[in-house]
């Protein structure tokens, strides 16, 4: 009954599942990256930081598929070679065998140690602090429910969103929350730290080339927490330094009609409690984005939209219906109930805000 | 019968102990609904743990099917953030306090006992306290969804998202209620399990020839009895910031948003191995019965279990490797959390060891726990990529870390149940499941579960952090999130085809045979289902795996012989005489007495949380009365209902014994059995009085 030839069938079922389980993740894997771009890969570094990171994985990772490989090796030569063959199988009663549990024991702790030193060198270094005497640039992070503020506090420079930086200089960043926990995560740049309010946590980047980096907020923070996302746009040295002499320049008046009248607009229906517009009279709130140079970024609300006319008419007109926010309870910015017009003209302003 | 008239007399002339307290009138059917209500059979209990926990995980991949459904495409439009949010908080935390925990006690409850040759647990109508108080505490948390919303701030709850200011409704105090609730439950649960393993072994069942299952059931509830009094310090210092003005984990006021993630995490940790230790426990009783093979170095297993078991205490910083921690603190949880894989990795390779050279037959339940190795493995591995805590940067709160425990909770813990499930049904049940309909069950299963979470690692490493109702089309992740989103789908066919079984197998399934797998533990020794008392008489133990032993010996090669029928029949009789002398002490069976007042107890207690809730402080102290009330009936009343001389009723264990050919002895026994448990025609004509 037992014959072999129903053992070797039991082995092509084996194999001939195994293939199709191969083929078909391969051709899922195929589908799913073929030819796509992943603007926040963990998996390809961009800078110092991150690279750092990746080393670790680049050694843990292939010891984890070799255990795996390992794994299920055994699991499939123990499903082919020890199936039942008969009801009267008597299998040898083996309860254990000292020399191989002590073996398969030690061996996975002194990998694991090997694995331990390297770790624990790599922790010390991505938690080294530039000190002020340092050739760093120093930044400010504050995490707010749903965006980012950035301020540059040797350069007077505050910003929203996008976090510009120089290539090939260390960035030394200070983070704090003034609400609830958020992460600061670009990942191409860095590993995320958590941004936790009453504390400051630490974190530093490093581009190597000029790019627009993406990232996100990592900690869940509330209702928006999806729509919290950043950008890091890096500069070479000397377009950085014209960034800088521009963003400390203070916003210039509006010359045309419509923008002058978007200028009072901003001015009497409120945006001051929340905006600041250096050069514009009474706006200095900062529970919002600062906008004195709107123009000279890219995105906006918190870097899910792109800064465009026709996507801040959409957006002033009713702002939670287009990023989920609770103004009532003091998150995000509520309905100001504008008039087209009015609309018309504060774009006019905010687009002299360069 | 004429027992209407003889009771009447006799509670006049001799008033029993429980008629001091006659608070309700002590139940005497263990039939119908109301049997249901107030058993305090373990077994009772444990089925009732089971039904329910499966509901609560119907109601669980309801919602992941609709996160599921929201994250099939970017920019997607088919649930609001907030319902979003609190679709995942309720899936997480019904996955882990309503379906996990409470599906590990439901084999903790209906095994244990038996596994250990003992007729109940050691607290009964603690018991039936810790099943009630379970599923009331699991109504008030899905009670949020009909009054202004389920809470919304995670499973993990961190402040101050969660305080009064960010999350000023009511959600999160169903989530504290909740959380108090199912702990109460799960404490005194770790208590009843503990006492009943330590205590109530049948002679010669010493701790080394306890099954693992057994072992590691021991491991979890004390795992759970140090683990929960931590979360539910943490939930009660978040509902006094929430309710009453105070101040620890609000920065504004100085307090420490970091302290409730060490305490969450302090329980949280712990909490993982309390969920996978009793699956792991499954899977070694399961693989040695299919391989007809003892499990591989049972010693080896039961350390690394323990070991798993304290050095889980020493990991929960690993959740909060991006919190800023400090470097020192940082290396310390890395490198433990490294070495809580050494004994994870022995004991899949002494799950493998156990396998190789055996006889294996691919059972249904035998498949769940093969898949269970390959896909813990996965699961544990992943964990080891976080050990490295500079990369774990990159991974942690990414759908990264979504792929790693789904690994370990569904590859790993609802692998090994759904093993169990299979490999005990007949027991339980008296059925055995269709061997057909389980393989179209087990291979959706694993198909359908890789397919969801296999994508995930990519999804995670490649930028998509967790708890996001919504993601941009740029970040390329759309086609992984369909493939993820289509597994959901097919293990949710996978469910049904299960749903299919059960329902197939109590039409038409084949009555099972009280061992019907030649399995190795003490349960299968009595009938499938077992009787209300469990054993004719406590039986002796001389080995681990005593069951096997009876059945087969070794020959000088150690090859697997089974032991000729004459000789059987002659140990047979030689362990009876054995087991009546050690008997002898306590020959009356076990009989479980019904009763109300564990369920008045516990339901004092959501009177109480909905009281806290809306701040009505009248209310809270009406359920504290009730819960007072059910404590001090409860402790008048007898354990065990005192027989009374008149009841002539026959008893159940007689009746049990007739319908069951295999036990034929209890017949003489049946006066001292008459106490507890009446029959229909006595509860029949109790009513017409």
């Amino acid at each position: 009954m037992s014959t072999p030839r129903s053992s070797r069938s039991h082995t092509v079922r084996v194999a001939i599942g195994v293939a199709v389980a191969v083929i078909a993740s391969a051709a899922l894997y195929l589908w799913a990256e073929g030819g796509k771009t992943f603007p926040q890969d963990a998996l390809d570094p961009q800078g110092a930081v991150a690279r750092t990171e990746d080393h670790l994985w680049r050694i843990v990772f292939p010891i984890t598929i070799i255990v795996f490989l390992l794994v299920n090796a055994l699991i499939l030569t123990i499903v082919i070679k020890f199936r039942r063959r008969s009801d009267d199988d008597a299998p040898v009663q083996v309860h254990g065998n000292s020399k191989l549990e002590i073996g398969w024991t030690i061996v996975p702790a002194l990998l694991l140690a090997i694995v331990g030193v390297f770790t624990v060198a790599t922790i010390f270094k991505i938690n080294e602090r530039a000190s002020a005497k340092d050739n760093a640039l120093f930044v400010k992070v504050i995490g707010h429910q749903w965006w980012w503020e950035f301020q540059y506090p040797n350069e007077k420079i505050t910003t929203a969103n996008e976090l510009v930086i120089p290539t090939g200089r260390t960035v030394q960043l200070e983070m704090t929350s003034i609400d609830v926990i958020h992460s600061f995560w670009p990942p191409k740049l860095a590993g995320k730290v958590d941004v936790v309010p009453g504390r400051q946590n630490y974190m530093q980047l490093k581009a190597d080339k000029v790019d627009t980096y993406w990232g996100q907020c990592a900690e869940f923070c509330g209702l928006s927490h999806a729509n919290m996302r950043l950008r890091v746009i890096s500069k070479t040295p000397g377009d950085f330094d014209t960034w800088v002499s521009q963003q400390e320049q203070p916003a210039a008046a509006p010359t045309t009609d419509a923008a002058k009248a978007g200028a009072l607009l901003v001015q009497q229906r409120g945006c001051a409690g929340c905006h600041t517009i250096n050069g514009l009279e009474g706006m200095n709130g900062t529970v919002g984005p600062n906008l004195t140079h709107l123009q000279s970024r890219s995105v906006f609300a918190g870097a899910i939209f792109d800064l465009n006319e026709q996507n801040l008419r959409r957006w002033l007109k009713n702002p939670p219906a287009e990023k989920p926010m609770m103004p009532a309870q003091g998150m995000g910015m509520p309905n100001l109930n504008l008039a087209d017009q009015d609309i018309t003209n504060i774009i006019a302003y905010l687009e002299t805000l360069k | 019968m004429a027992t209407v008239i003889e009771r009447t007399e006799t509670e006049v002339v001799t008033p029993r102990p429980s008629s001091t307290a006659p608070l309700l009138r002590r139940p005497k059917s263990t039939e119908g609904f109301w049997g249901w209500i107030t058993t305090i059979d373990h077994k009772r209990i444990g089925i009732l743990y089971g039904v329910t926990a499966f509901i609560f995980f119907l109601a669980g991949g309801i919602e992941a099917l609709l996160v599921r459904t929201q994250l099939a495409q970017p920019d997607n439009h088919f649930l609001t953030a907030d319902t979003y949010n609190q679709l995942f908080t309720m899936h997480g935390t019904t996955m882990i306090f309503l379906v996990v925990m409470p599906l590990s006690a439901a084999f903790f409850n209906y095994f244990t006992p038996i596994m250990i040759g003992a007729g109940d647990v050691a607290f009964p109508r603690l018991n039936s306290f810790s099943y009630w108080t379970f599923l009331l505490g699991g109504l008030v948390l899905y009670s949020s969804f009909l009054f202004g919303g389920a809470p919304n701030g995670g499973w993990f709850a961190y402040p101050p998202n969660t305080g009064i200011a960010f999350s000023p409704g009511h959600g999160l105090d169903y989530y504290v209620m909740g959380l108090i609730i199912t702990g109460i439950a799960s404490t005194v649960g770790a208590v009843n399990f503990i006492t009943t393993i330590l205590n109530l072994r049948a002679p010669g069942m010493t701790l080394m020839r306890m099954p693992i299952f057994v072992w590691m059931t021991l491991v979890a509830n004390f795992l759970l009895l140090f683990a929960l009094p931590v979360i539910t310090i943490a939930v009660v210092l978040l509902f006094f910031d929430r309710n009453f003005g105070t101040n620890f984990f609000n920065p504004a006021a100085g307090g420490e948003p970091l302290l409730w993630q060490h305490l969450f995490w302090l329980f949280g940790h712990p909490e993982v191995y309390i969920l996978i230790l009793p699956a792991m426990g499954m899977v070694s009783e399961i693989l040695p019965v299919f391989s007809r093979k003892p499990l591989f170095g049972y010693p080896v297993m039961v350390f690394s279990g323990i070991a798993i078991g304290f050095m889980g205490w020493g990991v929960w910083a690993h959740h909060m490797f991006s919190a800023g921690l400090g470097p020192v603190a940082v290396s310390a949880f890395s490198i433990t959390t490294m070495f809580i894989a050494v004994p994870t990795g022995v004991k899949i390779f002494n799950w493998l060891g156990t396998m190789w050279g055996g006889s294996l037959r691919f059972t249904t339940a035998a498949l769940f726990a093969i898949g269970f190795i390959a896909m813990f493995t996965i699961g544990g591995l992943s964990g080891v990529t976080h050990a490295v805590s500079p990369h774990d940067r990159q991974q942690t709160d990414t759908y990264y870390i979504v792929a790693h425990f789904h690994y370990v909770l569904f590859g790993g813990s609802l692998f090994g149940i759904m093993g169990a499930v299979y490999y005990w049904y007949p027991k339980i049940f008296g059925r055995m499941l269709n061997e057909k309909i389980g393989k179209w069950h087990f291979w959706t299963w694993i198909i359908g579960f890789n397919m969801t979470f296999g994508p995930m690692h990519f999804i995670g490493l490649q930028g998509q952090p967790r708890r996001t109702y919504t993601y941009p089309k740029a970040l390329g992740l759309g086609t992984w999130n369909l493939i993820a989103t289509i597994g959901a789908y097919i293990i949710a066919i996978s469910v049904l085809i299960f749903i299919g079984n059960v329902i197939y197998t109590k039409l038409r399934g084949p009555l099972a045979p009280p061992d019907p797998w030649d399995a190795r533990t003490l349960e299968w020794s009595i009938p499938s289902p077992p009787p209300p008392y469990n054993f004719e008489q406590v039986p002796v133990v001389h080995s681990v795996d005593d069951w096997w032993h009876r059945k087969y010996t070794e020959d000088e090669n150690g090859r697997l012989v089974r032991i000729p029928e004459a000789e059987m029949a002659a140990a047979a009789e030689r362990h009876a005489a054995e087991e009546h002398a050690a008997d002898a002490a306590h020959s009356e069976p076990h009989m479980p007495s019904p009763s109300f007042y564990p369920l008045v107890a516990s339901a004092g207690l959501p009177i109480i949380a909905y009281g806290l809730i809306y701040h009505v402080w009248l209310v809270p102290v009406v359920g504290l009365l009730v819960t007072l009330a059910g404590l001090y009936a409860w402790t008048l009343e007898p354990a065990v209902e005192p027989p009374s001389p008149d009841d002539e009723a026959p008893a159940t264990r007689e009746l049990v014994a007739a319908s069951t050919p295999a036990l034929g002895t209890g017949a003489g026994d049946a006066p001292a059995a008459a106490d507890a448990t009446a029959t229909d025609d006595t509860s029949t004509t109790e009513e017409g009085a």
